[in-house]
């Protein structure tokens, strides 16, 4: 295969873009800790979140399967979890679940070292230090296409980003897939109005069933707290920029995922079974949305945003990619393709969609996306207990 | 006012809409795939407007996908809004 990147070997087959030590606090009581230890370790990054401690059911699981995730992600070589100590999601049982991923992983408590907090970040950096060591030693070598996953992002879009960014980004899930990759579509939520065409584009029955659960029941659940979530969308602001139905809006959605088949439908932070198309549960937050695509083992992210947002991920790149001029002018630190042209230029979709992939490929070798020169390092992890979600028992 | 072969997109060839990238004024003649179309209102930079003759009740299609339902007859270079489209997938799935 022609097109490869240089990429770094993980075990059992992976291979990252990345070569990051993850600070991962077991629980919001340590996020300060983890944050001092990352601060002082090398391409290092913390993974902080306000939870871990209190959670119970579906929200337990998400947290854990989400922290899990990132730390496994082959864009991380070894991770350090620390924990309070009397938390319910306890450092050992993130880090013994991180093991899996035959990567090196240290975890311990602060309420484990004499000395208090000031102790337990010494205790961590010195750790850190000795990884990030082991981590230099590693040599970039070259992967093909096959080896990536790529998570399909989008926000603050606005009228045109369905008709500019979003088919471009379809175009490159289509040939990342074409090249026997792998790529993830979130944001449900999105998905309704065009569940007809998702369930004929499924491989199987079974598929088919699955996205059709998904959004139904979601729609049911969501009629029974009195919310018609159909007679939302399209918003206000979505209709004055000339959308009209749900459908319409939804298709400029979906048209990220290219046209590729849909192999299935994963739960939130969950990693695909195999290679293609993969549908994800989540309800649309951005940044929720890219933990759980980090999570889920996606090494990069390509977002297209309309109205322009800042947003990055700790452990994943976000590469942006914006189809509104004025956007692309004023957020120009920001925005790393310029989706414009085919607006302003009357630029062909694909002239676009060959930027977008040498954006990609550069990201792959090692380029710093916008995002991660300006360091954004964002997480958020739904909490699936909120009614009406309830139904996505994990 | 000449003819414009730009400011605008079909996504599809199947489409029987197109979207205006740029505002479009009333009487501007389009080329589109070597078809002249003359705009009837003033289309805003986003919004659509029919590239043939739609009747009522016919599907309204955008991506080469339905997106709604003409409520009324809408002419070649009309433009295409909420006032003459409905949702298809509504009407599905409510019946």
């Amino acid at each position: 295969m022609s097109e490869e990147f240089l990429g770094y070997q993980r075990a059992k087959g992976k291979v990252g873009i990345r070569n990051k030590i993850a600070i991962i606090s077991s629980v919001v009581c340590v996020n300060h800790i983890a944050e001092q230890i990352a601060k002082e370790i090398e391409n290092s990054v913390a993974i902080t979140h306000p939870l871990g401690c209190g959670q119970f059911g579906p929200d337990f699981s998400y947290t854990l399967r989400t922290l899990v995730g990132l730390g496994s992600n082959p864009n991380i070589y070894g991770v350090i979890v620390v924990g309070l100590g009397c938390e319910n999601l306890t450092s050992k049982l993130i880090a013994n679940n991180i093991k899996r991923a035959k990567k090196p992983v240290e975890f311990f408590n602060m309420q484990d070292v004499k000395g208090g907090s000031k102790a337990a970040v010494e205790k961590g950096i010195k750790i850190g230090k000795m990884l990030a060591n082991e981590a230099k030693e590693l040599q970039q070598e070259p992967f093909d296409f096959s080896n990536l996953i790529l998570g399909l992002e989008c926000g603050g879009s606005d009228s045109i980003s369905g008709i500019t960014a979003n088919p471009t980004v379809g175009i490159i899930s289509d040939k990342i897939i074409e090249l026997g990759g792998t790529s993830i579509l979130p944001e449900f939520t999105e998905w309704i109005g065009t569940e007809h065409l998702l369930i004929q584009r499924a491989t199987n029955k079974k598929v088919a069933d699955k996205i059709h659960l998904t959004l139904n029941n979601f729609l049911e659940n969501t009629m029974k707290t009195g919310i018609d979530f159909r007679g939302i969308q399209p918003t206000p602001g979505n209709i004055e920029g000339g959308l009209t139905t749900i459908e319409e809006k939804s298709l400029g959605t979906i048209a990220k995922a290219g046209k590729a088949p849909i192999m299935g439908v994963l739960k939130y932070s969950e990693a695909p079974k195999g290679k293609g198309l993969w549908l994800m549960i989540e309800p649309g937050l951005d940044v929720e949305s890219m933990t759980g695509l980090a999570a889920a083992g996606a090494q990069a992210i390509i977002m297209t945003t309309g109205r322009g947002s800042p947003c990055g991920n700790p452990v994943t790149p976000v590469i942006k990619i914006c189809g509104n001029p004025k956007t692309c002018d004023w957020m120009a630190s920001n925005i790393d393709v310029d989706a414009s042209k085919i607006i302003t230029e009357n630029k062909d979709i694909k002239v676009i969609a060959d930027t977008l992939w040498r954006k990609l490929k550069e990201t792959c070798n090692g380029g710093k996306t916008k995002a991660e020169i300006l360091g954004f390092e964002d997480i958020a992890i739904w909490r699936c207990t909120a009614a009406p979600f309830q139904i996505f028992r994990s | 006012m000449g003819i414009k072969n730009e400011g605008f997109i079909l996504m599809s060839p199947k489409d029987n809409c197109a979207t205006a990238l740029e505002n479009i004024s009333k009487e501007q003649e389009i080329n589109i795939n070597d078809k002249i179309i003359t705009i009837n209102q003033e289309i805003p930079m986003g919004h659509k407007f029919a590239v043939k003759d739609i009747h009522e009740g016919d599907i309204i299609k955008k991506y080469g996908e339905i997106i709604g339902i003409a409520t009324k007859d809408i002419k070649m270079g009309d433009w295409i809004h909420t006032h003459n489209i409905r949702s298809h997938y509504l009407e599905v799935i409510d019946k």
